[in-house]
């Protein structure tokens, strides 16, 4: 056997390792597991390669210091970062990680064909896309990540935004062809980049804060496509698997996403609802008079009842909420009330936020439920008590002919009684009124999610 | 590696296949580990900057290849730290459903 075979068999064990790690996830005993073994596998792939290009001998003093550098320097930047962030800022920090993997690979195409412009059309479209998608994928990040950062979330339009838009994509679809054409121009395929770079700026820049779950998925595949033509440009399988495994999740989550905002792809790219542009304050529209509820009678409720379904939603997270509703879900458990969280799948910021804020929280992931699992059960549910969450609960949506039209719901109102702690009336990203808060089962808790949970425990305490 | 542009294809449909099949079984709960984790896959990244690397000539090419290099790196080590950062958070409750629950969070 000779050593290019054994780099080969190397790389098939990494791309295995990939495949049963990602295969490991499909539960949370056995994931953490499934991720190291990931995680090995990558070494090995990592090694092979490493003893593949000394072995070439192509290697000098020079490219040693530059490709050793820049690992250094980067390793020490991901694991810094991966220490030190928030588990509310995993958004940002994924984004971060869809920019540079979508960099990375843009670059090898382009420092490839500057190298070596003589290429097949075949590797040369491939190497187009790669700019492209890499390109996109890496500006359209960085903007996602500002924006979830907070720097601003507000979508922003220009007048002829989208006039830029179709010039620049139409100098990208000129240069890309004019590269597979055979024009041997490095230049060229670093104006295609330029121009992707812009249109991933155009792309996120008018997306509101609402549809970040399905943008950063949409990312996150758009990543995976521009590793695994990468793999096309320097034909190499490894970087192909796995850019496609990548893409693969990546697509199914975008297509979840969608499907839970009940949004198609295409008309979030387009940029509007996502807005909260008429998020003021508005009355209840169901005709229903609202009722509030002070902290007492709420802890009351919930003491007497022997089955509460928690519904949190991204205001809990906002308000860093998820210890205090942990502490309450304790002590309602202690009184041997069934206690478990109904998750929207929209819930938080990317897809299953909502899990892991719990999860950091210590909230056994037992009583973390999927919205299919959990819904039937709320016909047997004493109290849902509802956190910062708002128009995954409005029963409106069941009904054609208005803004949540056909999103799939958590049924909350088929419970006894509805407690929902918010702040204001304030309506959600949808920006209609929830026809829950008229309902005469629904009762209002005035209070920012943090401090009306910590009272609801104190209160709680003192109920015998 | 030379299976050529029609070799790459076909292995890259496969793939995607197989991911599809495999990660459509991730419950909602993972949902986030497993978008970090598959961030960390592509990771992968670095492999390619080191077969570059060792044809890459001149300033320019240098330039790309050190960028590319701190790129990919940051990928694969963060993405792969942060996720089993994130995995070690789920935990099963430590006693049985009924029981009160004493003894937890010392291991946050």
């Amino acid at each position: 056997m000779s050593l290019d075979d054994g780099v080969r068999l190397a790389s098939l064990f990494g791309a295995v390792c990939f495949v049963l790690g990602l295969h490991l996830m499909n539960s949370p005993a056995t994931a953490r597991r499934g991720n190291q073994l990931s995680a090995f596998g990558m070494g090995v792939a990592i090694i092979a390669v490493l003893v593949s290009v000394t072995d070439s001998g192509n290697m000098n003093a020079t490219r040693w210091l530059v490709l050793i550098c820049g690992a250094l320097i980067g390793s020490g930047a991901g694991l810094y970062s991966a220490r030190a962030v928030a588990m509310t800022q995993m958004p940002q920090l994924v984004s971060l990680f869809n920019a540079v993997g979508g960099g990375a690979a843009a670059l090898i195409a382009l420092a490839d064909y500057q190298h070596d412009s003589h290429v097949s059309a075949g590797i040369a479209t491939a190497g187009v896309l790669d700019v492209l998608i890499g390109g996109v994928t890496f500006s359209g990040s960085l903007i996602a990540a500002a924006k979830l950062q907070g720097y601003w979330s507000q979508p922003v339009n220009f007048p002829g935004s989208r006039l830029v838009s179709a010039v620049l994509a139409l100098v990208a679809v000129a240069g890309g062809i004019a590269v597979i054409a055979g024009a041997h121009s490095p230049w060229l395929l670093g104006l295609v980049l330029i121009a992707a770079l812009g249109l991933g700026i155009g792309m996120v820049l008018p997306i509101g804060g609402a549809d970040m779950p399905v943008v950063i998925s949409l990312l996150n595949a758009f990543t995976g496509t521009a590793v695994a033509m990468a793999g096309f440009v320097l034909e190499n399988a490894t970087l192909t698997i796995a850019g496609a495994l990548v893409g693969a999740s990546g697509g199914i989550l975008t297509k979840l996403m969608a499907d839970a905002m009940n949004r198609s792809v295409l008309s979030i790219m387009a940029g509007g609802f996502g807005t909260g542009a008429t998020g003021v304050d508005v009355g209840p529209g169901s005709g229903g008079t609202v009722k509030s509820i002070a902290i007492d009678d709420a802890a009351l409720q919930l003491a007497y009842a022997s089955k509460v379904i928690v519904v949190p939603g991204y205001g809990l997270a906002a308000a860093q909420a998820q210890h205090e509703v942990r502490e309450l879900g304790e002590l309602l458990e202690s009184r041997g009330i069934e206690v478990s969280y109904a998750i929207h799948p929209v819930a938080g910021r990317m897809p299953g936020h909502m899990n892991v804020l719990l999860a950091e929280a210590n909230v056994p992931y037992d009583q973390l439920r999927e919205m299919e699992d959990v819904n039937p059960e709320f016909d047997r549910t004493d109290v849902a008590l509802i956190i910062g969450a708002n128009d995954v609960t409005n029963p409106a949506a069941r009904r054609p002919g208005n803004a949540v039209s056909g999103m799939p719901i958590l049924d909350v109102d088929h419970a006894r009684s509805i407690i929902v702690i918010k702040r204001s009336m304030a309506s959600g990203y949808a920006g209609i009124d929830n026809e829950l808060y008229g309902d005469p089962k629904t009762s209002m808790l005035f209070s920012d999610a943090k401090k009306g949970l910590a009272s609801l425990v104190a209160a709680t305490k003192l109920v015998d | 590696m030379t299976q050529g542009f029609v070799g790459n294809l076909s292995i890259f449909v496969l793939a995607l296949l197989v991911g599809f099949e495999v990660i459509s079984k991730v419950p909602a709960t993972l949902h986030t580990p497993l978008m970090s984790g598959a961030n960390s896959i592509h990771g992968v990244v670095l492999v390619g900057v080191v077969v570059l690397s060792s044809f890459v000539d001149g300033p320019f090419g240098y330039v790309l290849t050190f960028v590319a290099a701190a790129f990919g790196a940051a990928n694969v080590v963060g993405g792969y730290a942060v996720t089993d950062r994130m995995l070690q958070m789920f935990r099963k409750r430590p006693v049985p459903a009924s029981a009160p629950k004493a003894v937890e969070g010392e291991s946050a």
